[in-house]
């Protein structure tokens, strides 16, 4: 009997191709607008996570804390300690320690040199992050020379730069052309010993737009010479001992600065934590884009009701028909059920190869990526609303009475 | 819907199925059908007793309110009587629900209606083989049978033309067949040539004559006295009433 109002079901759909065909296109809409900006959502929180692992996933970062007012020393109870004078590069060498310190693989130091252009010829490119630091800081945070070298001991106190290659190819087109030359930074000569590999861009910030000087011609040349540093980059020695890592860095640095967790004047932070923060975001977005999409699939649904009722009214004689040779009313449910359950299950399954057709193209500079539940939910959703928006109108039409079905015109 | 092959046994036959055909295939008793109610109240039917035995050709004839199209619907299980008893091939059936009197409808009454009332857009084939797929017979039984009625209209060469591509008459012949295939104890027809011109109102009422003359038990509902002096019994009715109940003896 199922097979009977199927048949019947196609013979009503069959009848009125323009209007099915419209009815399937809401649900059409709607499943792949779902399955389409999910998987929007989900490249978008793909391509955050893969910029984040492209700073490091195992690197943990230690900042002077802006948050503690100053803490006291011996037996001075007024004094406050400057906050400029909270990590030293003793703190940064007493990180290397293997035995307090087993799990921390490599440590830089690293000063922040504010507002430096660099120059050559009539080129200049304002640097966003001048850094002076140690080669150790390329192999954390994964920097690599696309040409000439980057720092090493030997450049310590030596007037050279290894330059980003944002920075880079705004000098010159040929960015491997610049090493060996020489390029002002801030009027002060430099020899560019190399041009790093690009990272690309992560949104908003631009890892590459970076040029590194020695640290002691840093704070020679920049930021004045003090024991301060601007942060320590430390490289943990794998991504599963980071949390190991960043214990043991706060026990060497809670005794050398005489602190407790409550009043610590230096933060730990690692890029993982960075990543939750992220993909929390990245996930708000994602529920925003699957409830847009969500709606246009009610409102498909809607579209199908207010067609099974049309249908309904329009057939009521043909069902009065029915019903007087012998059709009872779960063979006229059934009849108008599998009708609305095939137009929507018709409208998922294009609505799918369209969403998935769609996500294989890249939106807004991400590449969708396709989250296999949200088919297995469209199906389940476009076969629901079948079922949610097709029972009245089926249940009304099998509550015609015979005799009042037949008189309609 | 499974329901259809399954429930034959709920169907309150009479104990002895050898003595059925001693029933009458209508037996109507003190039967009432008032719409409305108080001031609007309108008695369509105000004691109305009539039995029809098998085999028999009756003609209901009446002006319109004569109350005839409230006892077709009453006969033809469409509606139920307000009071009164309403007994179909032996089964009394006040005491049916929705679902058993739609089996009823089903196996026991073919109907015939003055605008043929064939489904659009469906072969004619398909139109004569529906009673039979809401009783659960197989698709290749369901089209033998529905060709063999088809054949029996003298329309086996049209099966597969939609209404749309018949005449009227050809419609009404489809409509028929659709109305025999289930080898119905009744065959109940609601002004059958109303919507024909007289040629077309011959060929059908012919069909009738010879299915009746293999003893078919048919109720026409007329308002034509020529159509209804094909039937062999003519029960005349006004203002809810049976005024007359003449045998006329068939075809003159």
């Amino acid at each position: 009997m199922i097979l009977e109002a199927v048949r019947f079901a196609f013979s009503g759909i069959a009848a009125n191709k323009m209007r099915s065909a419209l009815t399937t296109l809401g649900i059409v809409i709607g499943i792949s607008a779902v399955i389409a900006l999910l998987a929007v959502g989900a490249g978008t929180q793909n391509s955050i996570k893969s910029q984040i692992a492209k700073l490091g996933t195992n690197v943990l970062t230690v900042n002077r804390s802006v948050s503690t007012g100053g803490r006291s020393t011996g037996g001075s109870a007024t004094s406050t300690r400057s906050q400029s004078t909270n990590l030293t590069q003793a703190d940064q060498q007493a990180l290397q320690d293997p035995v307090l310190a087993p799990d921390v693989a490599a440590t830089a130091p690293v000063v922040q040199a504010q507002s430096i252009t660099a120059a050559l010829g009539t080129s200049t490119h304002s640097i966003a992050s001048t850094l002076g630091t140690t080669g150790d800081y390329f192999g954390i945070t994964d920097f690599a020379a696309a040409a000439g070298r980057v720092l090493n001991a030997g450049d310590t106190g030596q007037s050279v730069v290894v330059l980003g290659n944002s920075v880079a190819a705004d000098l010159a087109a040929n960015t491997a052309s610049l090493v060996g030359q020489s390029v002002s930074l801030n009027g002060q000569q430099f020899t560019v010993v190399g041009v790093l590999a690009a990272k690309g861009t992560s949104g908003l910030n631009d890892p590459d737009d970076v040029a590194m000087v020695p640290i002691d011609t840093a704070k020679d040349k920049f930021t004045g010479y003090s024991l301060s540093l601007s942060s320590i980059a430390v490289q943990a020695k794998s991504a599963d001992v980071m949390v190991q890592a960043q214990n043991e860095i706060q026990q060497i640095l809670d005794a050398r600065h005489q602190v407790t967790e409550a009043n610590r004047d230096y933060q730990v932070r690692n890029q993982a934590q960075l990543l939750t923060t992220a993909t929390s975001t990245t996930q708000t977005l994602t529920t925003l884009l699957g409830a847009v999409a969500g709606i246009s699939l009610l409102v498909g649904g809607i579209g199908v009701m207010n067609i099974m009722l049309v249908t309904v009214t329009e057939r009521t004689r043909e069902i009065g028909i029915r019903k007087a040779i012998g059709a009872t009313r779960g063979n006229i449910v059934a009849q108008f059920l599998v009708e609305s359950l095939i137009v929507s299950v018709l409208g998922g399954v294009m609505g799918i190869l369209l969403g998935v057709g769609i996500s294989s193209i890249p939106l807004f500079g991400v590449t969708p990526e396709v989250q296999w539940w949200t088919v297995w939910l469209s199906v389940g959703v476009s076969a629901a609303i079948g079922l949610v928006f097709g029972i009245y109108p089926a249940n009304k039409a099998a509550r015609l009475r015979p005799i009042d079905a037949l008189r309609y015109e | 819907m499974s329901g259809i092959t399954s429930s034959a046994a709920t169907l309150p036959y009479p104990s002895a199925p050898g003595r059925a055909a001693q029933h009458p295939v209508i037996s109507l008793s003190a039967v009432h059908k008032i719409y409305g109610e108080g001031e609007a109240e309108v008695r369509a039917l105000d004691g109305v007793g009539l039995s029809i035995a098998r085999g028999e050709f009756v003609a209901i004839i009446g002006a319109s309110g004569s109350g005839k199209s409230t006892m077709m619907n009453i006969i033809g299980c469409l509606d139920a009587p307000t009071s009164g008893e309403y007994r179909l091939d032996g089964i009394a059936t006040g005491e049916l629900d929705e679902h058993q009197l739609a089996q009823i409808r089903n196996r026991k009454i073919g109907f015939v209606f003055q605008n043929f009332n064939l489904i659009p857009r469906t072969r004619a084939v398909d139109n004569v083989a529906m009673p039979l797929a809401y009783r659960g017979v197989s698709r290749r039984e369901r089209h033998e049978r529905a060709m063999a009625a088809l054949d029996a209209v003298g329309l086996s060469e049209r099966a597969s033309h939609l209404p749309s591509q018949l005449s009227g008459g050809q419609q009404q012949r489809v409509a028929i067949a659709r109305a025999l295939v289930t080898e119905p104890v009744l065959l109940l027809a609601d002004e059958p040539t109303g919507a024909l011109d007289t040629h077309a109102s011959h060929e059908v009422l012919d069909l009738f004559d010879s299915l009746h003359a293999t003893g078919r038990s048919i109720v026409m509902i007329t308002h034509e006295l020529d159509v209804a002096a094909r039937a062999e019994r003519t029960v005349r009715m006004q203002d809810g009433l049976i005024i007359a109940d003449s045998r006329t003896g068939g075809v003159a």
